[in-house]
């Protein structure tokens, strides 16, 4: 895609708000730490705040500050709504709805269960099971599948106008979007009938017996025996689980998604959400945004400031003279004031070097400048959501 | 700075974890980069495979095979297929040549089944280049701080799911290492701001509970300097007064107002991020190693980079 084709002028949003106003989900990612969590929270706030309408957003982080941000004690599986008196404190009032929901992926697989489950008694012997408490708790690429199962489940209700979604921290960035096609995989492959058939009639053919020699050498034949225990019980959900799995990526790439790839500037997270973005057009799913958080301030660029804090350092004393009572004081101030200026420089244009070598971006790519504070409330959240917005 | 910190220069096995972001990477480069300086053997090794470990080296992305990129550094990249490969070639002499296909399939299937079997070809081996002294240290660049809890429970979980074959019997000689303080630690790298301070603490509440792993400290990371000294800050907001702005401006030959904004920014910055740092101090154990490394205002990435993190990591401990 080139430049000039990428600049449509053919009504193509130009701003969050307007890409939103035409968007049921919206999946923030991007790399660990970037300010994923908070992006999505204070896009969210600005949707229900601006225009209208029932928001939800849905968080993999038990961030407890952006449950305090909220006015909330704690965020859970259930949504929950932000009282208006939230943003009223912020000196907002808002047009619609925001509400917001915290993953847990335990409670969301056993709820998966419960769904696909032929009858009450399979259903407890998987909650049992010891593999599938390991499978539901502790295993990684679960939390990436359950997360979009979630976002599915709750689209599919129809309760919300807009979706804000934040993603797991994975391993892979891109761990997520395979999940569903990964469990698809998964439950209809052939392996897992070779490994679940000889538990069943002891019948071993030829072909399959090197590995279950191998198999059972390397794990012992309880676990095997464990193991495909499961999975008898996981083929009771079979057809289910794949039906499901499908339609999960259905939606991923439905036009009512849009993807928003969130960073900073530092080498590494510019490197990985390059990389996502390339990912992200290459299976053509949509990549609305690029959000770059804790930005320098371009004044530490310009050229002549750069000239001035150079003087402020070179000619401390003289500039100092008769400013204040204490001159050799003074003098060492404005001393550190420029050598201060000139070091966040070289921070500054290093970013500017990084943010130009985002070649794929997208029509919206929006700078948040680096916040002095924290934020804890639901104004840092407005605050920081005006500066994505528009 | 505390007694034990030095100590960590004397660990056969450490695993530098972190959230995303933090500098784990350059903090496990700067650390390789040290021990070797001190005469040691290091083999450094990644796990999510960015190729950003060697990059540190000026090397390129770094495979199975472990290569030399420095004196006395080796650097590796993890592969969980290649270290399954190994394994079966050395304790079970099977040897896998050419049929890497039908291999990967059922590997994976049963890496998906079984949780725990990636981790454990992961963190077994570490353990067995420990075992075997290959090297006199192994730096892992590890996963970020949420991932690696599961791994270093793999031998654990592994032990409590598995009661017989040959896994069983390999998970204890991996416990015993990982569970050896003298043997093996875990660094946490964070940096003073909010999210990162937390799931430090949380991290190592974790690692205490869950794992048998024993933390050697805690890095903090890009760490602000102190802009200015006692009694220099009044100073700096009476010269923020408007006619002073002024005449420093007249002097100067320019507006000097986007300096002065500069300095200001900096300082709350600076203010915003100690109390992080003070919260992060006040909740960890007590004796727990804190490791403070400069924000670097430096050009690029790289060598140069790792080369001072290095030093300042060697400063801290008081090497």
């Amino acid at each position: 895609v080139t430049t000039a084709g990428r600049r449509r002028t053919d009504g193509a949003p130009q701003t969050v708000s307007q890409l939103l106003s035409a968007k049921e989900i919206a999946i923030a990612c991007g790399p660990g730490g970037v300010g994923k969590t908070t992006t999505a929270a204070s896009i969210a706030a600005m949707a229900a705040a601006e225009h209208g309408g029932r928001v939800l957003v849905l968080t993999v982080d038990p961030a407890k500050r952006l449950a305090d941000a909220l006015g909330l004690k704690g965020i859970g599986n259930d949504e929950v709504r932000i009282a208006d008196d939230v943003f009223k404190e912020a000196g907002v009032t808002p047009r619609g709805e925001l509400w917001a929901a915290m993953l847990d992926t335990k409670q969301s697989w056993d709820d998966l269960i419960a769904l696909h489950a032929p009858d009450a008694t399979t259903r407890q012997q998987i909650l049992d099971n010891p593999l599938y408490q390991n499978i539901s708790g502790r295993f990684v690429q679960s939390h990436d599948y359950i997360a979009m199962e979630r976002l599915y489940e709750i689209h599919a209700e129809g309760k919300y106008d807009l979706i804000v979604v934040d993603t797991p921290p994975t391993r892979n960035a891109l761990d997520f979007l395979d999940a569903p096609q990964r469990m698809a995989d998964f439950f209809s492959s052939r392996l897992l009938r070779w490994l679940i058939v000889p538990y069943r009639s002891r019948l071993v053919n030829v072909a399959t017996k090197p590995f279950y020699q191998i198999a059972d050498r390397i794990l012992g034949t309880q676990f095997l025996a464990d193991i495909s225990e499961f999975f008898i019980l996981f083929q009771s959900m079979y057809e289910g689980f794949v039906t499901r799995a499908e339609a999960v990526t259905r939606l991923l790439s439905d036009r009512r998604t849009t993807f928003m790839v969130v960073s900073t500037l530092e080498a590494t997270p510019v490197r990985e959400a390059e990389f996502f973005s390339a990912e992200l057009t290459q299976r053509k799913l949509h990549l609305g945004a690029v959000v770059l958080n804790k930005v320098m301030p371009p004044y530490l660029r310009d050229s002549r400031s750069t000239k001035l804090a150079q003087s402020l350092l070179d000619r401390a004393d003289e500039l100092a003279e008769g400013l204040s009572d204490d001159p050799v004081v003074a003098g060492r101030v404005l001393a550190e004031v420029g050598e201060s200026f000139l070091n966040f420089g070289i921070v500054a244009r290093r970013e500017a070097e990084q943010q130009a070598e985002l070649r794929d971006a997208p029509d919206i790519l929006v700078t948040v400048p680096f916040f002095d504070a924290d934020i804890y409330d639901m104004g840092g959240l407005l605050q920081l959501g005006a500066q994505v917005w528009e | 700075v505390t007694a034990h910190a030095p100590d960590l220069l004397q660990l056969r096995l450490v695993f530098v974890t972190g959230k995303g972001g933090v500098g784990k990477t350059t903090v496990a480069a700067a650390l390789s980069s040290l021990a070797a300086e001190h005469g040691k053997r290091v083999l450094m090794c990644e796990v999510d495979a960015k190729g950003d470990l060697a990059a540190l080296f000026e090397s390129h992305t770094a495979d199975f095979t472990p290569r030399e990129v420095a004196p006395n550094i080796w650097s590796m990249s993890m592969d969980t297929e290649a270290s399954l490969r190994e394994y079966l070639k050395l304790h079970l002499r099977i040897p896998v040549v050419g049929r890497i296909g039908p291999l990967a399939k059922a590997f994976d299937f049963v890496a998906t089944a079984a949780p725990g079997v990636r981790e454990i070809l992961t963190v077994g081996k570490f353990c067995w280049e420990v075992r075997e002294r290959h090297y006199d240290l192994v730096v892992v660049d590890a996963p970020a701080s949420g991932h690696i809890i599961g791994q270093l429970a793999a031998p654990q979980a592994i032990n409590d799911l598995v009661k017989v074959g040959l896994i069983r019997g390999q998970t204890d000689w991996m416990l015993d290492i990982l569970s050896d303080p003298a043997q093996t630690g875990l660094l946490a790298v964070t940096t003073p701001e909010e999210m990162p301070v937390s799931e430090t603490l949380e991290l190592v509440t974790r690692v205490k509970e869950e794992t048998t792993v024993t933390m050697s400290g805690v890095v903090v990371n890009r760490v602000l300097p102190e802009l200015f000294g006692r009694g220099e800050e009044e100073i700096f907001e009476q010269l923020r007064q408007p006619e002073l702005v002024e005449v420093l401006s007249q002097r100067a030959g320019g507006d000097v107002t986007p300096v002065l904004e500069a300095a200001r920014l900096a300082t709350t910055m600076r203010r915003t991020r100690s109390t992080h740092l003070q919260r992060l101090q006040a909740g960890l154990p007590k004796g727990m190693p804190v490791l403070l490394l400069p924000y670097l205002f430096t050009r690029t990435h790289g060598m140069r980079t790792t080369r001072q993190v290095a030093q300042s990591l060697a400063e801290e401990l008081g090497l």
